[in-house]
């Protein structure tokens, strides 16, 4: 294996000749065996930024050919229903992408395809994340930039469906000003500055095409690079398992193993995006029209991800309140929906580590994964807040829903209107329990094994179920969980009767301390699994001399005298049966 | 590649090779071989698979290359469930997605079978630094404050504070100009400009001609219907007479300037706030409007743009009366005052006023009284 061929001499040399140079070969010799854990949601990550290179990648080959300007052309291509028609030059060249350059509309679909799998996979990637704790300390920093990644990527997708200047995404851009014309004191004049002047000007599509190409990419390029230079050092989570620890991972070298499955999955996921871009249409601009500001099309919907803002508007009471006297007016119609919620919503999600640090006051470096279960009131919470989402989302395709299911377009906003309030915490509650039920269950499997579902008679007439003794995994990641303790209530004054200053600070973070600990079943002691796992290896040592009985008449007779259920009698028999096929 | 594959063979974890490489193997994980760890046969085998697969993915290379040259740009295919396609883009696609698809799956396959399965373990370390760095930290920190006199030169400090706070302002104040009034804006506000449309008292209407596009075939469906009448090609361009519209029906229509002035401006502003709809019901289905008689024998003229965010509205239910807008579901009842029945519209639908001129043309009596579109700032 010592043999070096011609080509990786020359690699050998280029390596040296760098090394010299940046001294390369020190990250080299730390890195290349780099130990990376293996868990199939940690792929959604990978996905985001594989869909985001793919992104990048057909994004510089639009701007080849797309015009960014708003000066007025008469259509002369190759799709006839539209020759002869008087449109902006960004349409026009948009069309001539799709008709006239041979894989321009691939490269089109391909780029519009890829940006929603690059929202939607940093979407669920953000919900791993969440639900698994895996945002705890040290890696606050990165789910902040995650945050941020999220809010560009929603930027970067509304920005490219606002260029074609079809009529769809002008529809979306006179949408835009209205919100910006809603803010108070400042929101009249920042319209007519972003579009030179009145709706639609002349100058906006080449503003936001800047921006799109340059400034919002750029900037998730950085965020991109800082995220994974942290993820590199401060060394990927792992969920629990024998031999993880907090202070380890386990998985597999960068060279060849990992090396090899995420590069090859980029191109997995580069070729589904090139596939689903020749296969799937999206984004019909043609079918679409240029842009006329006082045309629009019925069951106009913008991209999924901005649907819940959309919901949101929709979803919103029309409440509108003018200053007496000055004449100045609120639109909170538009301004809660389309910009108090989205604030609520990023900045809450942005703050939540911080807030759960401060409540549940853990210092500690955290590596090891919590599965969701056992953090009921923070996986709660998360699915508080995506129900939340969920019903905005609804409310975005209001329209379509009402025609699919020939429902009153009136009572669903009203539907919603009042699920909006009411199911978020229901969900919560739901959620909650269900996790605490879980952990129960985890409790019972530690203390008894797990229930094999035979039962036995014992030769002096006791009936038992039989109990597994739990598998190493199985210990090793029921076992891992923390059982955190709320923290106690602070006292109002010291014993000399000194007033606490800083009472109600701590009252606060105790109360929202038993609100996130106060449930929670314990996990039992050391001496007590041990206990419950030999108990199960008890039963299953009663049960093994019924497997040398291999005479099936003893059996049956066996078996025919301890079970007095019919029903029971047939399963058992039936399962024994089973066993002694195999 | 010997070092790296040392830690199958290494079940305590001790062997000095991994500890060089600064990873173990995980000792009380139970590894079951795969048939390519104990069957030569069956590692050719993923071997062949593997190569296979980087075969046919430089094959689909070629057939995208010819797929570019061969297929004209123009053809369409039927395919089942897709219906009529773009050859060409179908091809395009398919050959170079499954090229690289395929190296994709023949990498994976590659690791899965033929590169060692035993996990490893690397230790971790906490993030924080050693107390030393720390210290000499600080300790440079507090040379760099001393040697700077920042603490001691308080005059310096509060001018380079201020310094700083001030240089930004010439590129904010530069912005200003990202909006530069043209002849037709120049002297007048953003409030002035909302407020007020190209219609004027006499200002013949005409029926709105511009291309409507294939969108036009989704408007209806559901129960709000109410297909927009699409002006004939008779009507389009032309002033308008009341007889020209039937109970029932309605029009989207501009002021008879509305040509000349895009052409002169340059852009499309003046459509945004002009475009009205007209619709004519019995007059006694009129319940009111903003004004008395600015109605022609049931004809009514609204402004077509939301008061909401600013969509143009398309769907107007003829048994109701009702206007809905197709982005947020506002609901205006053109009977009543084009008053708001549903939704998240704050505002009625501005009513313009009309009038037949003397040789029997609908004309404007005057502008809108209230602004169109979405409210602002200055609104009132």
């Amino acid at each position: 294996m010592t043999t070096t061929s011609p080509v990786e001499k020359v690699g050998g040399a280029t390596a040296t000749y760098v090394d010299q140079r940046v001294g390369s070969n020190k990250f080299l010799s730390r890195n290349l065996g780099k130990v990376f854990p293996d868990h199939w949601s940690f792929m959604l990550g990978e996905i985001a930024l594989y869909s985001f290179i793919v992104v990048l990648l057909t994004g510089v080959f639009l701007t080849l050919w797309f015009k960014p300007s708003m000066a007025e052309v008469v259509y002369d291509g190759s799709y006839v229903p539209l020759k002869g028609v008087l449109m902006s030059e960004a349409y026009d060249s948009a069309l001539n992408i799709s008709f006239d350059v041979r894989g321009g509309l691939l490269l089109r679909q391909m780029h519009h395809w890829s940006a929603l799998i690059f929202i939607a996979a940093m979407a669920v990637h953000m919900f791993r994340v969440f639900f698994t704790g895996a945002f705890r300390k040290p890696r606050e920093f990165n789910w902040l930039i995650g945050v941020g990644l999220t809010t560009f990527g929603l930027l970067a997708g509304f920005s490219g469906y606002s260029l074609p200047d079809d009529l769809l995404s002008g529809t979306g851009l006179q949408i835009a000003r209205g919100i910006v014309q809603a803010v108070p004191v400042v929101g009249t004049w920042a319209a007519f500055l972003l579009f030179d002047g009145e709706f639609p000007g002349t100058e906006f599509i080449s503003r936001l095409y800047g921006v799109h190409i340059l400034l919002i990419p750029g900037l998730i390029l950085a965020l991109v690079t800082i995220h994974l230079m942290l993820v590199w050092t401060q060394k990927h989570t792992q969920f629990p398992g024998p031999g993880r620890t907090n202070d380890n991972v386990v998985g597999y070298p960068l060279l060849p193993v990992y090396m090899a499955k995420a590069g090859g999955f980029f191109f997995i996921v580069f070729g589904i995006i090139a596939l689903v871009g020749g296969l799937v249409t999206v984004n019909p601009i043609w079918i679409f029209g240029p842009y006329m500001p006082d045309q629009v099309s019925a069951g106009s919907q913008p991209d999924w991800y901005i649907g819940f803002l959309d919901g949101a508007l929709r979803t919103m009471p029309n409440w509108e309140s003018v200053i007496p006297g000055v004449g100045w007016t609120i639109s909170w119609n538009i301004l809660i929906p389309a910009l108090v919620i989205p604030g609520i919503i990023f900045t809450l999600l942005g703050l939540y580590p911080f807030i759960e640090a401060w409540v549940t006051g853990d210092k500690r470096e955290h590596n090891l994964l919590d599965r969701p279960r056992n953090a009921p009131t923070r996986t709660a919470l998360g699915m508080m807040a995506i129900s939340f989402y969920v019903l905005l989302w609804v409310g975005g395709a209001n329209d379509i829903i009402a025609v699919a299911f020939d429902l009153s377009i009136n009572s669903i906003i009203w539907f919603l209107r009042i699920t909006l309030i009411v199911v978020p915490p229901l969900v919560f509650v739901v959620t909650r329990r269900t996790c605490l039920g879980l952990q129960r269950r985890d409790r019972e499997k530690l203390l008894h094994g797990y229930e094999s579902g035979r039962i036995l008679r014992l030769p002096h007439g006791e009936f038992i179920e039989v109990h597994q003794p739990l598998s190493e995994k199985d210990i090793a990641v029921i076992t891992a969980k923390h059982d955190y303790a709320p923290l106690p209530a602070p006292d109002k004054a010291d014993v000399d009767g000194v007033r606490n200053k800083r009472y109600r600070a701590q009252m606060l973070r105790h109360q929202l301390s038993e609100f996130f600990y106060g449930v929670n079943v314990p996990k039992p002691s050391a001496a007590e699994i041990e206990a419950g796992q030999h108990h199960a290896a008890h039963d299953a040592a009663i049960e093994a001399p019924l497997h040398e009985y291999e005479d099936a008449d003893q059996i049956h007779t066996f078996h025919g005298g301890v079970l007095h259920h019919p029903g029971m009698a047939e399963t058992n028999a039936e399962q024994l049966q089973q066993e002694q096929r195999s | 590649m010997s070092d790296l594959t040392t830690p199958q063979g290494n079940p305590d974890g001790h062997g000095s090779a991994p500890a060089k490489l600064g990873y173990s193997p995980v000792a009380d994980i139970p590894h079951k071989p795969r048939a390519t760890d104990t069957d030569p046969k069956a590692a050719r085998r993923a071997e062949r698979q593997v190569a296979s697969m980087f075969l046919l993915s430089m094959l689909f290379v070629v057939l995208f290359v010819v797929a570019y040259v061969a297929i004209d740009k123009t053809s369409v295919v039927y395919i089942p469930v897709m219906g009529e396609v773009g050859a060409s883009n179908v091809a395009l696609g398919f050959t170079m997605g499954m090229a690289i698809l395929l190296i994709g799956t023949a990498a994976i396959q590659w690791a899965k079978k033929l590169m060692p399965d035993v996990e490893v373990v690397q230790q971790r370390h906490d993030m924080v630094s050693p107390k030393r760095a720390t210290l000499e930290a600080e300790a440079n920190y507090e040379r760099g404050k001393e040697e700077s006199g920042f603490v001691r030169f308080r005059l310096i400090r509060r001018t380079l504070i201020g310094a700083m706070v001030l240089f930004p302002i010439p590129l904010v104040v530069m912005l200003r100009d990202l909006w530069t009034p043209t002849e037709y804006t120049e002297g007048k506000s953003p409030a002035d400009l909302l407020s007020t449309t190209l219609w004027t008292g006499g200002m013949r209407i005409v029926a709105d001609g511009t291309y409507q596009g294939e969108h036009s075939e989704t408007d209806s469906g559901g129960e709000i219907t109410g297909e927009p009448v699409s002006p004939d090609d008779s009507l389009a361009h032309r002033p308008i007479r009341p007889e020209d519209l039937p109970v029932g029906g309605l029009i989207a229509a501009i002021p008879l300037d509305l040509p000349e002035v895009e052409h002169a401006e340059g852009n499309l502003n003046a459509r945004g706030k002009a475009a009205i709809i007209l619709v004519r019901m019995e007059p006694d289905e009129i319940r009111s409007q903003q004004g008395t008689g600015w109605d022609v024998e049931g004809i009514l003229a609204y402004s077509k743009i939301c008061t909401h965010v600013g969509c143009p509205i398309a769907l107007y239910e003829q048994r109701t009366h009702h206007l809905l807008c197709p982005c947020h579901q506002s609901t205006f009842d053109l009977a009543d005052s084009g008053n708001v029945v549903f939704g998240p519209a704050a505002r009625r639908m501005p009513q313009l006023p009309i009038g037949v001129d003397e040789e029997g043309y609908l004309v404007a009596l005057s502008d809108f009284e209230e602004p169109v579109g979405p409210s602002f700032w200055e609104r009132g």
